[in-house]
């Protein structure tokens, strides 16, 4: 007792709030205000709650935000022409207008620089920057390059349109000026199958390119098939395990959280092996006589086995959030609807559902943010029908390197699941998310 | 549901059980692809599927080759040891970090705290891929690229957002009182966490962390692009396995990896359990 008072602050000797000076004000025992004193402490607590958090979220931010940041950052920055041709670009923009063909300084001056970046071996960054523009610009810049650099004599000019005639028209230079600026919506644009046209305005894209919209279109397509099968699977489940008593819904928990455990790529392989040609679906269908041995079905490769096996892998995520609301329903609410009159559908449909709401809600936002960034499945099972954006993304990243455009529908995607992201939060609230 | 009530008329006898097949099926549907891939994992042939021998439960037809097959590859053993090591310490980074970071979440006092939540969970909402396309670029530019500790950084991005949700959810129910007891019998606030808030959100704590691991341990995408041949993690080489030559090893692997699910339930299980108890939620 004695060392707790002892350990009281020294002003309390000094006669406490009533022997500071009379203005009304509340002061704390060494006669500061008792506002100062209590937004100090409040600051000395927020510095501290912050500090807690700080770690995490400079790491965060370093090892994740600002990488992702920076990718995306590439959906507009445009620094190629800038780089390998610069005089001639800003030569471009100052002296055409885009009518008829540039001033032969231009034909010079792209000549000089072709010649330079053709010798340093980076003509082939110019052709490739601009054949996204427009296919068979690269075979034109390489070609061209490589013709002046070894045997062509000026003037140009018509050195160039001797090469190809494509230098002579007009089109060709209105395709590089778009290109050149620094930073450009032309892979944004091309993520929504448009384009510039030669002469600066947005159109769309030729039939036959035309790919990411319907690509995004069946992604939204699988994700919200996938989503409503696995409500219409996951619903009955989740109210199975609510209604049951304890011991047998504890047991029954278990087929919904081992495959909700086990790894992906396990989950992907087990549905190769039953649903490949030679795969245990298929001779089960044979041995039955369901189906004769020529006439196997392909039912993984495609469009199906990506539905499927995205189906078994996200129905835990949907099972869990309804179950967990279900809970909490009482039993009454259906039993005093049956007794004041409604038949077991009505009560069910006008009494339990809307009760259930806020699972279905969370479950299906869940399941669709999920399935519609899915990589791994599509890729293992999709064949070509499956594919989703994801796959289109890593194609970009991977394989034809338009890192650009890998970018742009990354940063479309991105887009799409935080407004879902954000819904999910208006509707369920982050930290109320729960596993297992 | 628990019972059928003695007033039910005919029709709703039939739908009482009607629904019990249909949620049976379900439930079958989640179960039995883990379930199959066991047993075919133990072929004697290279095949996917059931042997006529197999049906019959012939000794002959099952064997342990793919199991010794792992064992004695170079490349599983390898990939096997990857694995271990980066889940292993992306778990204990997520866990540190994550356990701090919600301890200053949950402090009546934290500045913009849905904010900070919402940047703290990105890594659980952000598509995978293009989490993997932004770290290739950054994580080469700084040479992280094709190391192991690059792919630990990226897992611990990835693990943190679970230990922050698990250990913010126990800490929900915390008594602060006990914070100030122990601060007014004379403890300084590292020997409080130690001694009287940890043990107390252990349980939170070590799911957070076995969600940190089992995501680190299953995931592949941002390894097939951060990762080379030397940094290869099992979930890739069962990628590379299933793209280029599919052989039985991956069922052997993959039956292993299920038994490490089940470990993992059953310890969540065990934890939960013991979390009501103590919360008194439950006789035991």
């Amino acid at each position: 007792m004695a060392t707790a008072q002892s350990a009281l602050p020294s002003g309390a000797a000094s006669g406490g709030p009533s022997g500071g000076p009379t203005d009304g004000v509340l002061r704390t025992n060494d006669g500061v205000p008792l506002k100062t004193t209590l937004r100090r402490v409040n600051r000395r607590q927020k510095i501290i709650a912050f500090g807690l958090v700080l770690p995490l979220f400079l790491f965060i931010l370093i090892t994740f935000l600002a990488p992702i940041g920076m990718m995306l950052f590439r959906a507009v920055d445009n620094p190629v022409l800038q780089e390998q041709i610069p005089r001639t670009v800003a030569l471009l923009n100052e002296t055409w207008d885009g009518e008829g063909l540039p001033d032969d300084a231009v034909y010079d001056t792209l000549a000089e620089e072709m010649i330079q970046q053709y010798k340093v071996r980076e003509i082939a960054k110019v052709g490739t920057r601009l054949n996204y523009e427009q296919g068979g610009l690269r075979s034109l810049i390489t070609s061209t390059a490589r013709t002046i650099a070894r045997r062509a004599e000026p003037p140009w000019k018509e050195a160039f349109i001797k090469i190809d005639e494509r230098w002579g028209e007009p089109e060709t230079w209105g395709i590089i000026q778009n290109a050149a600026p620094r930073y450009t919506l032309s892979f944004v644009l091309a993520a929504l199958d448009l384009r510039y046209d030669w002469q600066g305005d947005i159109v769309s894209q030729p039939e036959n390119e035309q790919i990411y919209v319907k690509m995004f279109v069946r992604t939204i397509w699988i994700s919200g098939l996938v989503t409503v099968l696995c409500l219409a699977l996951g619903f009955p489940v989740g109210y199975l395990l609510a209604n049951l008593p304890m011991r047998q819904s504890n047991l029954l928990m278990i087929l919904v959280l081992l495959p909700f455990w086990t790894s992906l790529l396990v989950r992907t392989t087990t549905w190769i092996v039953l649903l490949q040609t030679e795969g245990v679906l298929n001779d089960i269908m044979v041995w039955v006589g369901l189906i004769s041995d020529d006439g196997r079905v392909q039912m993984i490769y495609n469009q199906l086995g990506t539905i499927i096996a995205m189906t078994h892998i996200l129905l835990p995520f949907m099972v869990l959030p309804i179950f967990s609301v279900m809970k909490t329903i009482s039993p009454s609410h259906m039993r005093a609807a049956r007794s004041l009159g409604a038949t077991p559908p009505r009560a069910f449909w006008d009494v339990y559902v809307p009760q259930t709401l806020p699972g279905i809600g969370a479950g299906s936002i869940l399941v669709f943010i999920l399935s519609v960034g899915y990589y791994i499945t599509p890729a293992l099972v999709g064949g070509r029908t499956g594919q989703l954006i994801s796959n289109f993304i890593a194609y970009h990243m991977q394989k034809s390197l338009n890192w650009g455009l890998a970018a742009a529908l990354g940063g479309l995607l991105l887009l799409g699941v935080l407004v879902l992201y954000w819904l999910y939060n208006r509707l369920v609230g982050i930290d109320k998310m729960k596993f297992g | 549901m628990s019972a059928l009530p003695p007033y039910a008329g005919p029709l709703e006898r039939i739908w009482y059980y009607a629904f019990r097949v249909i949620c049976g099926l379900i439930l079958f549907f989640l179960i039995m692809p883990i379930l199959v891939i066991i047993p075919l994992s133990f072929n004697a042939e290279p095949y996917f599927t059931f042997t006529p021998g197999m049906l019959a439960l012939d000794s002959d037809a099952f064997s342990l080759r793919w199991y010794r097959d792992i064992i004695e590859n170079e490349q599983w053993l390898h990939s096997m040891k990857n694995s271990f090591i980066i889940g292993i310490c992306a778990t204990i980074l997520a866990t540190a970090l994550g356990t701090l970071a919600a301890l200053g979440l949950t402090r009546a006092h934290m500045p913009a705290r849905n904010l900070f939540m919402g940047i703290l969970i990105s890594p659980m909402i952000v598509p995978l891929i293009i989490t993997a396309a932004g770290m290739y670029f950054f994580y080469s530019d700084v040479g992280l690229a094709q190391t192991l500790p690059g792919i630990i950084l990226a897992h611990t991005a990835l693990g943190t957002p679970f230990v922050v949700i698990t250990v913010t959810a126990t800490l929900a129910g915390f008594d602060t009182n006990l914070i100030r007891a122990s601060s007014s019998l004379g403890a300084t606030p590292t020997y409080t966490f130690f001694h009287v808030t940890m043990p107390l959100i252990m349980p939170g704590m070590v799911s957070g962390a076995l969600f940190a691991f089992i995501t680190s341990f299953d995931e592949v995408v941002v390894v097939l692009f951060l990762a080379g041949f030397e940094e290869r993690t099992i979930p890739r080489q069962m990628w590379a396995g299933i793209r280029e030559q599919i052989s039985p090893t991956i069922l052997a692997v993959a039956t292993l990896l299920i038994g490490v699910s089940i470990l993992l339930l059953v310890t969540l299980e065990v934890l939960r359990r013991r979390g009501e108890r103590l919360r008194g939620l439950s006789p035991g």
